[in-house]
């Protein structure tokens, strides 16, 4: 693209594209070029899986306000969970390990 | 500009074929070309960053329905593939597609057209946004170019800290090598390049007394050739065509 700012993040959960929920390894997370927001530039998340191919993907794109927003909106939601003590901080390998041995 | 009459016959095949690029590697491209022997001059389009999309296919017939052979390298190819814009998602995660190898798919474009019954000597290249710094820089760094199309080309011009592995030197460094002539579409609201920016690559190019043309449009952003796009402006388009299809008159045939 024409700005080239990018970061690559390793992750774990699902994202939802179209009717299927697919698991999600990976985010890119971009100032560049959006496709379908009418603006020269935003902040694109792709959450997609790497293995999988570049078809799983499930995208967002964002204005810069939007863009912010969400961040901090996250941030008050993690520690807001946080100061709850309901916050389930660990891996989602390890969630998935630890159903698999109560069934 | 190539103008049909109304009683004239026309015809155009274009299809999808293989070619070798960089490293020997094959890979895939998209070619119309004008049905008859010819010859006809060609023209390498190389796509935007966004992908190898519709809007590339539609650019490749124009240039074919104005007389060019027309071939566009997919060189996201090694990418991986999906829908145009789930692979140009995955590029540009990664920082763009690695200018070596972009040149490298281009010369192998190029020696394709070459190696064409129907062409004549002649090839040029065009590009936009990504697709624009890159015909710059293989106007510079290419040999067998004979015309070349950069429009609204980001970072040509760049400073130290926005070189990356992929992209490791500023086209504009490179001006001295230019071996053909250039045009330049610009728009002055576009942010990459800025105005400033085009009226430094247009300084480098005075200072070494390279043959090229800018033309910077007003009320015109990034992409305004893309009539998918919120970018679009009708009214400079069709006069960067007029511009584009004049100076491919002048320098193709």
């Amino acid at each position: 693209m024409c700005t080239m700012i990018a970061h690559q993040v390793k992750i774990e959960g699902r994202g939802k594209s179209g009717p299927d929920w697919i698991e999600v390894r990976e985010a890119y997370v971009s100032y560049d070029h959006p496709y379908d927001l009418p603006l020269e530039h935003a902040l694109n998340i792709d959450f997609v899986n790497e293995a999988v191919g570049p078809s799983a993907r499930v995208a967002v794109e964002l204005s810069v306000d939007a863009a912010r927003q969400l961040v901090k909106t996250i941030q008050a939601v993690l520690a807001q969970a946080d100061e709850r003590g309901v916050l389930e901080d660990r891996p989602l390998a390890a969630v998935s390990a630890s159903c698999s041995v109560q069934s | 500009m190539h103008t049909y009459q109304t009683n004239q016959y026309e015809g155009m095949i274009a299809e999808t074929v293989t070619m070798r690029g960089h490293n020997g590697d094959i890979i895939n491209a998209y070619v119309a070309r004008p049905l008859g022997a010819g010859p006809f001059p060609g023209m390498i389009v190389i796509h935007h960053a966004p992908g190898w999309d519709e809007w590339y296919r539609e650019c490749t017939r124009r240039f074919a329905h104005h007389g060019l052979v027309a071939i566009s390298p997919n060189l996201y190819f090694r990418d991986g593939h999906g829908t145009p814009e789930d692979v140009g998602a995955k590029v540009r995660a990664a920082g763009g597609a690695p200018d070596a190898r972009v040149l490298g798919d281009l010369d192998g474009a190029n020696a394709w057209l070459r190696s064409q019954p129907y062409l004549t000597r002649k090839v040029g290249i065009f590009g936009t946004c990504s697709g624009g710094r890159q015909a710059f820089l293989a106007g510079c760094k290419l040999k067998g170019l004979d015309a070349i199309i950069e429009c609204w080309g980001g970072r040509v011009v760049m400073s130290k800290e926005e070189l990356t592995p992929n992209q490791p030197a500023a086209p504009i460094d490179f001006t001295k090598d230019l071996s053909a002539p250039l045009l330049g579409l610009f728009g002055l609201e576009d942010k990459s390049p800025t105005p400033e920016q085009v009226d430094q690559h247009e300084a480098e190019l005075k200072k070494h007394g390279k043959n090229f043309e800018f033309h910077r449009y007003a009320g015109a952003g990034h992409g305004f050739f893309y009539y998918d796009r919120a970018a679009y402006r009708q009214e400079q388009a069709v006069d960067g065509w007029k511009k584009v299809f004049a100076f491919l008159d002048k320098n193709l045939r």
